[in-house]
């Protein structure tokens, strides 16, 4: 089944893919340009084999000081065809880039993708409704990038860091 | 609510001209019949619903940054914080992830009383979203009918876990504790209970007219729909969508027991409702399964790494005192890559994305919650029906705040 997806969007998608990199991972996963997730999407579900009809999950994932580009847009897809498969679509971005919205595909992207906005900054664009869902509007930040401060604003300083300045202080004293 | 400034411009804008005899009516944040605090603001014409939205946020805690903070161990506690009815089922589906991640075979006992407090806490929850809908449309009784049975169950997890309602209950390779001896004696009670109370329940509240007619086919949804929105466990399934993670997917044995995927027609709250109960009984079918057969053996795995060793043999052996300082101070040491993993908790699908670079703590969590993708569907289920059958579809869609926001 993985094969046949691989091949249908090699034939058809092959300007919108990107090699994947190594992963240890359970899921099969394709790596894609932030171009081609609607077209995908779409053709993905409509597809009469596949048939993705089914939006599982919808996330992000910040990698600063780890990759280059820094933030990663991940959709898992569920097909109910062939033992419930799951197909995993990376979308690299750099920061301040926008990811065309697939509301319009699946319409239960509508939350995650406010989601992801709020809590990771990144803007999903033709979207119906780009505000913050979950923190106050007038919150400051986004508050799952890893530089944004444990303590909350007006620290300057990263969680990775947190133990070691605690510990300076704390000679410092003595 | 100054701290919402945009949502209440975002509302005026939209509920900006007002018919002549339209009502704005704010159902929460803090309503008896919203579980937990969330808000619906509703434009009602007469007895009529015209327009509806939800607002999200109020008990947001953020716990995919704490996830990150974290060790694996540690957010164990977190996860008990989610859906607040049904605690074990967020813990066992933490655990499973970090289990498949580090390759761990955990030994058959710790399967099947996994398993067992799995269906237990599905009867918990269901008993809950069963009775508490019948409290908000009127009818205490059955509510208090089942209660005690539910009260049973929680004197059997607080004999086994130490607490009633944030269990914390599993570890990395296992249990934190073996069963106590009038384990299987308890349940087994707690399960012939349960027969009749479940029947009376039904002949109480399903079949009362009142009932039946406050929720047949309200706040009904398509199955093309409750897919598209993302939809998963029994609200799906009430739609007529046979899918559930426990056959589609098998984790632990439930490809081993016999049990059956109950499936409504018309996705209305009388069928959330009415597949509830059928779960119900299906739990106690798989409960039965398993009672009898529970293994001997050790309760944890045989990986010294990753779970405390017993105080008495940390007091006198200097080994078992290094691993448990490891343990403590560097946590469970996961391989690098990342994993999802999907169990079927009472509301639906609930996953576990976890991202490693084989640190103390993993570099991001993701949780697939089931009822943060329903709710988002709740203002078109709404949109039409009247007032009171919005306290019906809320009710019946089981929205859990702690789960919901996270």
């Amino acid at each position: 089944m993985n094969e046949a997806i691989l091949s249908f969007l090699q034939a058809e998608f092959s300007q919108f893919l990107i090699p994947n990199r190594e992963i240890q991972t359970n899921l099969f996963f394709i790596t894609l340009k932030k171009e081609g997730i609607l077209p995908v999407c779409k053709a993905l579900k409509e597809h009469p084999n596949f048939s993705f009809s089914f939006l599982n999950d919808l996330t992000s994932v910040d990698w600063l000081g780890k990759r280059s580009p820094r933030f990663e847009v991940l959709y898992l897809l569920k097909s109910p065809k062939s033992g419930h498969n799951r197909i995993q679509i990376r979308v690299p971005i750099e920061e301040g880039e926008e990811v065309p919205s697939i509301v319009s595909v699946y319409p239960g992207a509508n939350w995650p993708e406010r989601e992801v906005f709020d809590l990771m900054g990144i803007t999903f664009s033709s979207h119906p409704r780009m505000e913050r869902l979950i923190m106050p509007d007038n919150f400051v930040g986004h508050p799952l990038r890893k530089d944004y401060p444990l303590e909350g604003p007006g620290q300057d300083y990263l969680i990775q860091d947190l133990l070691s300045i605690h510990v300076n202080e704390d000679i410092e004293k003595d | 609510m100054a701290m919402y400034e945009k949502t209440a411009e975002h509302f005026q804008e939209k509920f900006k001209e007002l018919p002549e005899g339209h009502l704005l009516v704010n159902l929460g944040p803090s309503h008896p019949a919203t579980h937990g605090i969330l808000q619906n603001v509703i434009q009602i014409d007469g007895e009529r619903v015209v327009e509806a939205e939800s607002v999200i946020g109020y008990v947001h805690r953020c716990f995919e940054k704490l996830g990150e903070r974290y060790d694996y161990n540690q957010f164990l506690v977190c996860t008990d914080r989610m859906n607040y009815v049904s605690t074990p089922l967020n813990n066992i589906g933490w655990i499973l992830t970090v289990e498949k991640m580090m390759q761990i075979q955990v030994p058959e006992r710790v399967t099947y009383v996994r398993m067992i407090i799995s269906e237990l806490s599905r009867i918990m929850d269901h008993i809950i979203c069963n009775g508490i809908m019948g409290v908000d449309l009127g009818a205490f009784s059955g509510l208090l009918h089942l209660f005690h049975h539910r009260e049973n169950i929680y004197q059997i997890l607080e004999k086994l876990t130490g607490a009633r309602l944030t269990t914390t209950f599993c570890r990395v390779g296992g249990m934190e504790r073996d069963i106590y001896p009038e384990f299987v004696k308890e349940i087994k009670l707690v399960t012939e209970g349960l027969k009749p109370a479940l029947k009376e329940f039904h002949e109480l509240l399903i079949r009362n007219k009142i009932f039946n007619e406050r929720t047949a086919g309200i706040g009904g949804i398509s199955a093309e729909e409750a897919i598209a929105y993302g939809f998963s466990g029994p609200n799906l399934r009430a739609a007529g969508v046979a899918w559930d993670v426990r056959k589609d997917d098998p984790y632990m044995l439930y490809d081993k027991v016999n049990f059956d995927v109950p499936v409504g027609e018309d996705g209305s709250a009388l069928h959330r409702t009415l597949v509830r109960m059928e779960e119900m009984q299906q739990s106690i079918r798989i409960i039965e399964q398993l009672i009898d057969g529970i293994p001997e053996g050790p309760y944890h795995a045989d990986v010294p790494h990753t779970f405390l060793p017993p105080k008495d043999r940390v007091y006198h052996n200097m080994e078992e005192l290094i691993y448990h300082f490891k343990i403590i101070m560097h946590g469970v040491k996961v391989p690098p890559g990342e994993y999802y993993h999907a169990t079927e908790a009472a509301n639906g699908e609930l996953g576990f994305f976890v991202v490693s670079e084989g640190d103390k703590s993993p570099w991001r969590v993701h949780v697939r919650r089931p009822c943060f993708w329903y709710y988002q569907a709740f203002p078109k289920m709404v949109k039409g029906g009247l007032l009171a059958d919005t306290i019906a579809t809320m009710s019946s869609l089981n929205v859990i705040a702690g789960e919901l926001d996270c």
